[in-house]
């Protein structure tokens, strides 16, 4: 009994924050672990972001510049699979591990220690990943890093997959546990640790959001992992799964690929929806339009994900049933979307709107990934699709989903939480810089791309017919001047975190409204431990 | 065994969780290189070092060392009345999708076994709009379903139900039910019956791993039936090889809890760890009994 009696002591007397090297590698605070997640996934920016150069340096001009067209394929093949699973879904997690116990009055993660393990498998699992970058450009021998698309499509990765391949699944199945372990702890965190009053539609919607994203990525997350399981076994062990000699499929893997690939995708915007549905009320100090509705339409696009994974083959070769099947299934999910988009518009109608910074991403976010997803909407028809089929309209479809969707979604999510995570408000010149060097330069960047892809342009090449010459040239000028532009968003991060600025209140924007508001800024070590009474 | 906080508790640093992430690390690295060092197909990739199992070695033993230090921290907290009511429910909903994340990886395999058999086999053997792919590819292919030729002529025997895979299947139906009589023991603190109990289950599945033992001695010696034998021989023992990991792993756990009751670890309303091994065993036996019906018997 003494030594229960100590720990409790113990525990209370630790309430003050723990130092050094052992506060980050032994963490169990949420705070510090969002921390971690959130400079991981901006390392991983840049790492991706500095593949992007690579690609758009090469495609530049026509003819072939800088770079093997092997390696061409390597920087596409893992810019990809580093952006997707080391810069955007890391920032998300980063997010709600910081702002989901704030948002519902918890007092941490529910299981603290396996939120320490999601975050610290990542930085093992990349350092797998890159270090076959690294070979294949300094190694002996120059040996290949994974090269054929971050879809790893059979019997590219099966037959033709070289080495490196097989330690890009071993680094896909960390990367899966990681995800799968995050996603747990934040479904639990919002069952069980909300605060008394709290109820799940009191809930703000970035816990929704997140709530339902958790629950995708633990149903789709394991279906990657037996995907590259049967990889693995197709190249080592003489199983079939893809081979049509011995009764399998080489398109079974794309099925397989894409029953995760399409939820996977709602998994890099759901949250973002959340960040602006929180973003948008506060700065046209109006209630968010159609709550419940926004609620069901984040319900209704998770489920309707799982049946629309097939527009992604339609020229695969598939009977006319399945293909109408997917078509219809899939132009269905544009109307949970389109609800989400009159909602946000319908928020700031007759609202007194200020232009703030995390306003002005989420504006640009609401503009931008309309057009995204406009271009989805095209793409999302059987025979139209069979034009773009791998073209550049598909890369500027995506693209305008993830960059000016996503990650617009988490830069609006950092100017808008950076006063509450540091304490001091950020750099107000380089913040404007930052929006708009980003915002002239990603429609520089991924506009053209509709149209050389339109004439037919395909994606995943190192040159190109001479045509699309004038166009490329300016879309490497946006890739520049976007890669450019986020180092003015290092400076604005690095300059809060060292704390200079101006003191942030503890509500920095007055139209705000939310637990997270409640407590002090800098936000404290620990928040709600006895948790807030919520009306 | 003290009250029980109201608290909820958030644990100080813990060094385990880094720690256990350097042991999947090894465990990537080390399999990953001894895969590629032992398979003919490895061989073609120019990978000839011949260490690689010793770092998988390595990182197996790292990761249980780690894993038997984390949950003794846990247990021991939860022995010093600090996990709280709330606490438990939190275990127990993570374990929960965590057994949710299990299912949908079976999910991958059993959906490509459908995809094979409703769709790929009737296809490659000229059904629907594929007369030519059949025509043009293996045009003495014959479409079967379990397929004991594949289109390349490779011939194996099939699998059937009734014989070993159904006594193995009685043998998990009986586990379910002693481990059941065995939680109520539990619930009721009878320890003699749930120690009698819990001992036949842990029998139970040994046995039933034997038999899984020798089916694939069997499948391997006498029947052609081999990982390498067409998709059938594919599907086979990944769904049945992944099936008896999983078997193998509850088998662990609910020693590990067997030796957790000896110790007078559990009781009535405080016995997580317990369930969740429970939990985890009914969830093994559903999978076989799909199992048996689809891959076995049908
Ligand atoms: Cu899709």
């Amino acid at each position: 009994m003494t030594s229960v009696a100590a720990t409790h002591e113990d525990h209370h007397d630790h309430h003050h924050a723990p130092t050094g090297w052992r506060r980050w590698l032994y963490s169990t605070n949420h705070k510090d672990i969002g921390t971690l997640y959130l400079w991981f996934s901006f390392a991983m920016f840049l790492v991706g972001g500095l593949m992007a150069m690579v690609i758009r340096v090469e495609l530049m001009y026509p003819g072939m510049q800088v770079v093997a067209p092997d390696f061409f394929n390597q920087m596409t093949t893992v810019h990809g699979l580093v952006m997707i699973f080391g810069g955007v879904m890391p920032a998300f997690v980063g997010l709600a591990n910081w702002m989901v116990p704030l948002m519902i009055g918890a007092p941490d993660m529910a299981l603290p220690r396996m939120n320490n393990w999601s975050f610290w498998i990542l930085p093992f699992a990349f350092a797998i990943l890159l270090f076959s970058v690294l070979m294949s450009a300094f190694g002996p021998g120059n040996p290949p890093a994974p090269n054929f698309g971050w879809t790893f499509y059979a019997p590219l990765s099966t037959e033709y997959g070289p080495a490196s391949t097989d330690f890009f699944v071993l680094s896909v199945h960390m990367m899966g546990i990681s995800s799968i372990m995050g996603a747990i702890n934040v479904i639990v965190t919002v069952f069980n640790l909300r605060a008394p009053g709290m109820t799940l539609m009191k809930m703000p919607l970035f816990v929704w959001t997140w709530l339902i994203t958790a629950f995708l990525l633990i149903a789709v997350m394991p279906v990657l992992a037996g995907a590259v399981t049967m990889v693995l076994t197709d190249r080592h062990f003489g199983t079939a799964f893809f081979d049509a000699a011995g009764g399998g499929d080489p398109v079974l893997f794309q099925h397989i690929f894409w029953f995760f690939g399409h939820p996977e995708v709602y998994i890099m915007i759901l949250p973002s929806f959340g960040i602006i549905s929180s973003i948008v009320p506060t700065f046209a100090r109006k209630p968010l339009f159609g709550y419940s509705s926004m609620v069901y339409a984040t319900a209704s696009i998770a489920l309707l994900s799982f049946l629309v994974w097939a527009h992604h083959m339609f020229t695969v070769g598939m009977p006319l049933a399945g293909m109408l099947f997917f078509m219809y299934m899939t132009v269905l999910i544009s109307v949970p979307t389109g609800v989400k988009v009159f909602n946000w518009i319908a928020t700031m109608w007759r609202g007194a709107i200020t232009f703030e910074l995390p306003m002005k991403w989420a504006l640009a976010f609401i503009i931008l990934f309309t057009i995204g997803g406009l271009s989805g909407l095209m793409l999302a028809m059987t025979p139209l699709d069979f034009q773009y089929h791998d073209t550049y309209f598909v890369v500027a479809h995506f693209h305008y989903v993830l960059v000016p969707g996503a990650i617009f979604g988490i830069f609006a999510a950092v100017y808008y939480w950076l006063p509450k995570w540091s304490g001091v408000m950020y750099d107000k010149f380089w913040g404007e810089v930052h929006f708009w060097s980003s915002l002239v330069f990603v429609n520089l960047l991924f506009f053209p791309m509709h149209f050389v892809g339109l004439a037919g342009m395909p994606r995943r090449y190192a040159d190109y017919a001479l045509q699309f010459s004038d166009y490329n040239w300016w879309i490497s000028i946006g890739g520049f001047g976007f890669g450019l532009s986020q180092l003015a968003l290092l400076y604005v991060v690095l300059k809060c975190a060292s704390k200079k600025g101006e003191a942030a209140p503890d509500k920095p924007w007055d139209g705000a409204e939310g637990l997270e508001w409640t407590v002090p800024s800098p936000a404290p070590f620990h928040t709600f431990e006895k948790p807030p009474l919520v009306k | 065994m003290s009250e029980r906080t109201e608290e909820y508790y958030v644990p100080e640093g813990s060094p385990w969780p880094l720690v256990a992430s350097v042991g999947l690390f090894l465990i990537a690295v080390g399999g990953t290189n001894f895969i590629q060092q032992s398979t003919a197909f490895g061989e073609t990739l120019g990978n000839e070092g011949n260490w690689g199992h010793w770092v998988l070695a390595a990182g197996a033993v790292w990761m249980i060392v780690t894993l038997f230090y984390w949950w003794r921290d846990t247990i021991r907290e939860s022995l010093g009345g600090l996990h709280s009511d709330q606490m438990d429910i939190s275990y127990r909903q993570g374990m929960l999708w965590f057994i949710f994340s299990e299912v949908m990886f079976f999910a991958a395999f059993f959906g490509a076994l459908f995809y094979v058999r409703w769709l790929v086999v009737p296809w490659l053997g000229g059904a629907g709009s594929n007369a030519m792919t059949h025509e043009l590819l293996w045009p003495s292919f014959q479409a079967m379903w379990p397929l004991t030729e594949t289109p390349s002529g490779e011939t194996t025997q099939a699998m059937g139900a009734w014989g070993l895979p159904a006594l193995n299947t009685a043998i998990l139906l009986v586990s379910s039910i002693t481990l059941t009589i065995a939680h109520h023991a539990l619930l009721e603190n009878d320890r003699k019956r749930l120690i009698i109990f819990q001992g036949i289950t842990i029998l139970l599945g040994l046995v039933f791993l034997f038999f899984q033992i020798e089916e694939y001695i069997h499948a391997y010696q006498d029947m052609g039936l081999t990982l390498d034998a067409g998709i059938y021989g594919s599907l086979f023992f990944m769904l049945t090889g992944f099936h008896g990991l999983h078997v193998t792993l509850g088998t662990v756990m609910l020693i590990v809890m067997f030796l957790r009751v000896l110790k007078g670890h559990f009781s009535p309303d405080n016995n997580f760890g317990w369930e969740a091994a429970a939990w985890y065993w009914h969830f093994v036996d559903v999978v076989w009994l799909f199992l048996f019906v689809v891959v076995y018997w049908l």
